[in-house]
């Protein structure tokens, strides 16, 4: 009786833990963030949250910092994505050959690797005066760069962090979009004579193009986010000239105990995310079909 | 015949050194660990005396120990308590068609992870859970979670039904079925699914930063803990860089084909 009523409604059975927890765990804090954004508060028992309505959003709109964390989350997203999405597919087609077994294993490393601690190694790396990158800048001629020192290359020099972290990640997925192609195309290009980059321009990338969205879409999702590299190497400076909004919200929130502001700039951040995301399955949806 | 060659051993080179590109930053972090700080602050590279000095520093004076511990509870205590979860629902939502569920989970993945930090960090507060594993544990089963459902939804749906049917016949009721014919022939996935949420979970900085204390303070916290000091004991840091990453890695080398899998999941589908 018992384990037929358990057969009967076992998918209710089964979903309902994980349900209760995004319920707990997401849906609730969502609508909590939501409800904060419109109230002044700074974790204190003894001052209750004070109603503001859409203060904390007209301040923040009206904030120089906030629009300084704007471009340099766009600024940063823009230059790290390109790179990643370049140089991965390049590489990608490098390592599309027998026997590189060993190479894609290396390869998954720094994707793999804790970000924290290799931020910290390009902090090392990237010392002004005994830093590796500067001694080899130096023996070959060139001047040494200040790197995260100067508002004009730091966010230049997270973006190589974060290139050198995720480019495996949109090679892995292009290698993988790569082993699914038909051979036909190919065979009948060579019959035509094509060459070895007719065949890559007119043949391989169109092909891969709905992998190559999909690789996008999941970087983009995630470059927008970046945490542990800036907060680890940079915590937003010097100054503000690397404060990406995540670092913004994360300063409000936690430095300076503004849980009503950073509320706010958590909502606008969500929705920016958001809407990029929905933007991108919509391209894909446009564009990926027809290969 | 000759082109050939010389093209082949162009391709060669240029994948090595690719490679040797982006293994360089891990293979200096290990290096720098066996420097002293006086080598690390000079200008010579590659002339310095090695010592273990630095890993005997990190385990006697920093307590490296009770952090590798505390990581360790963490990440496989998340990874078991979002399979516990994950598994039953992806395997209901795969075979009953439960696209919305599915589709509501996924939003974690595109959600900003410190949109959730504030209301956790007051509701911890309040239930006085900051500084507990608990606490640990339930915010890295929200990454661990999606990706354990978003792995093996697929998983499951390419399973076939006629082996379950062979169990209803049998006389099996639906939860004898997936616990004794659904789950052993899913290992590969689930394998997949952990490796990725284990690493999640050991990486994690964001949400281990606001909610672990000094008890449960894990690994990345206390790396990056060595910088607040005034003068960086870089040595030090590279050794403690070091051991973190080292597990990461020896499951990155051992379980290669199943972090391939997770990484490209969903992606190849689409």
């Amino acid at each position: 009786m018992s384990s037929s009523w358990l057969d009967r409604n076992f998918k209710w059975v089964t979903t309902l833990p994980a349900v209760l927890f995004v319920i707990v765990m997401m849906a609730f804090p969502i609508l909590y963030t939501v409800r904060l954004s419109l109230y002044d508060w700074g974790l204190s028992a003894l001052v209750p949250p004070r109603w503001v309505g859409l203060q904390n959003y007209t301040d923040l709109l009206t904030s120089a910092r906030f629009w300084n964390a704007v471009m340099n989350t766009f600024y940063f997203s823009t230059l790290a994505l390109a790179f990643q999405l370049i140089l991965g597919v390049a590489i990608a087609l490098l390592l599309h050959r027998k026997n590189t077994r060993i190479a894609k294993t290396i390869f998954l490393m720094p994707m793999v690797a804790t970000p924290v601690a290799m931020g910290l190694v390009w902090v090392l790396l990237f010392q002004p005066t005994n830093g590796v990158l500067n001694q080899i800048l130096v023996s070959i001629g060139l001047k040494p760069l200040a790197w995260l020192g100067s508002v004009h290359t730091v966010i230049p020099s997270l973006v190589i962090v974060d290139v050198w972290e995720w480019t495996p990640m949109i090679t892995l997925i292009v290698l993988a979009g790569l082993s699914t192609l038909p051979q036909e195309p190919f065979e009948s290009a060579v019959v035509d004579g094509a060459s070895s980059w007719q065949k890559l321009w007119y043949i391989t990338l169109p092909m891969l193009r709905p992998t190559i969205l999909v690789a996008v879409m999941l970087r983009l999702i995630d470059v927008l986010k970046t945490f542990d590299i800036i907060y680890a190497t940079t915590q937003g400076g010097p100054g503000t000239s690397s404060e990406t909004l995540n670092i913004l919200g994360y300063v409000l929130a936690f430095q300076y105990y503004k849980f009503g502001s950073a509320s706010a700039l958590l909502v606008v951040f969500f929705t920016i995310v958001l809407g990029f995301t929905l933007l991108m399955i919509g391209l894909r949806k446009k564009l990926g079909r027809s290969a | 015949m000759k082109i050939k060659t010389v093209k082949n051993l162009s391709l060669s080179l240029a994948t090595t050194a690719v490679i040797l590109i982006f293994v360089f930053p891990i293979l200096w972090m290990v290096f720098s660990s066996f420097k002293s700080q006086v080598d690390i602050q000079s200008a010579r590279l590659f002339s310095f005396h090695p010592t273990v000095q630095n890993y005997v520093r990190v385990f006697a004076e920093y307590n490296f120990l009770k952090y590798i511990v505390n990581s360790f509870i963490v990440a496989v205590g998340s990874t078991l308590a979002a399979l516990a979860l994950g598994l039953p629902a992806a395997y209901s939502i795969a075979r009953f068609r439960m696209n919305g569920l599915g589709l509501t989970i996924l939003v974690a993945r595109i959600i900003p992870g410190i949109t959730f930090l504030i209301p956790w960090f007051v509701i911890f507060n309040e239930l006085r859970l900051v500084d507990t594993y608990v606490a640990l544990i339930l915010s890295h089963m929200l990454v661990g979670l999606p990706y354990i459902i978003w792995i093996m939804i697929p998983f499951f749906e390419s399973l076939s039904e006629e082996i379950e049917e062979a169990g209803f016949i049998d006389g099996c009721t639906r939860l004898e079925v997936f616990l004794a014919i659904v789950l052993p022939i899913s290992l590969p996935g689930i394998i997949t699914s952990s490796i990725m949420s284990i690493i999640f979970s050991w990486n994690n900085f964001l949400f281990s930063l606001i909610l672990a204390g000094e008890r449960t303070k894990t690994l990345p916290i206390a790396v990056f803990s060595f910088i607040s000091y005034s003068e960086i004991n870089w040595g030090g840091l590279m050794a403690a860089a070091t051991i973190i990453t080292l597990p990461i890695v020896i499951i990155a080398l051992l379980g290669q084909k199943y972090i391939v899998d997770g990484m490209a999941a969903g992606a190849v589908k689409g």
